[in-house]
């Protein structure tokens, strides 16, 4: 976070001098000033060090969102449309990995966008989430696959 | 060139769409419907959003349908859950070709949600 705060203070030390205020030239700053901040990386200390890494990991994070939502769009599309819907229903319950409210929410919402998947609710004490799926013919398998893919990117860029 | 960009988008957005209507009508109950408006609702609305982006070339307009994607993004997922849970509790239920729901019996009379007890652990 104190990386972030420098970042930001860099930047309206650039737009007061430049005294251009406009969108454009504020995105100028705040690049310029990460870029100064990148130099001055092994003056911070290991928690905000994290700042930089966050940096390309959070758009990595964000495609991979938008990717498994093409992906599972495709899926409902072609259980939609065939004549006979080959899909097998169940509720499992997801032993989560993940702790704070905020890696929650994160999963939940994206195991939602994924194929085939739904969370619908979380334990009281945020041990199990239960997801419903559209084609559980193995919860374990179900289960296995949300933690490959899904929980080991949440942790990635909450970590 | 660009033209042709937006249409794509719109007949992808208009496409998702509808995907998501038919699977309302087609699947076998509640949960299963919302698979359909959750997931290819979500693209649709999307896409078309990213269209009217393309289409307008203004930063203003591009802002705005920008947050306008992120914000269908993540509460999304969110409505979702809450018919989902709401459903559940108002006892609906499942359709026959469930194969397991080992949400049953979880929830307790003041709708607290508990794990699974470990003998049942698999």
């Amino acid at each position: 976070m104190r990386a972030f705060t420098y970042n930001l203070l860099l930047t309206i030390f650039w737009l007061a001098v430049t005294e251009v205020f406009t969108l454009g030239n504020f995105l100028v700053g705040f690049a310029l000033s990460f870029l100064i901040l990148l130099l001055a990386r092994p003056l911070f200390d290991e928690a905000s060090r994290r700042y930089f890494t966050l940096f390309w990991k959070l758009p990595r994070f964000a495609l991979l969102m938008l990717w498994e939502i093409v992906l599972s769009s495709l899926r409902v599309a072609q259980a939609v449309f065939s004549p006979r819907m080959k899909i097998q229903p169940g509720i499992i319950a997801y032993p989560l990995e993940v702790k704070s409210d905020l890696e929650i929410t994160l999963l939940a919402n994206l195991i939602t966008l994924t194929p085939g998947t739904l969370s619908l609710d979380v334990s009281h004490d945020r041990k199990v989430l239960y997801v419903h799926g559209m084609f559980v013919d193995d919860p374990q398998a179900v289960a296995r696959s949300i933690h490959e893919s899904l929980e080991k990117a949440v942790l990635e860029v909450t970590r | 060139m660009l033209d042709w960009l937006v249409y794509l988008l719109v007949s992808g957005g208009v496409f998702f769409l509808f995907v998501a209507a038919v699977g309302v009508v087609r699947m076998p109950d509640l949960y299963n419907r919302m698979h359909a408006t959750s997931k290819a609702g979500t693209l649709g609305v999307g896409l078309i959003l990213l269209a009217v982006a393309v289409f307008y070339q203004e930063l203003s307009v591009a802002a705005r349908a920008l947050s306008g994607l992120a914000f269908i993004i993540l509460t999304a997922p969110v409505a979702a859950h809450a018919l989902g849970r709401a459903a559940y509790l108002s006892g609906v239920k499942p359709s026959e070709e469930t194969y397991v729901d080992e949400l049953a019996g979880h929830y307790r009379v003041n709708h607290q949600l508990e794990s699974p007890r470990p003998s049942e652990k698999p």
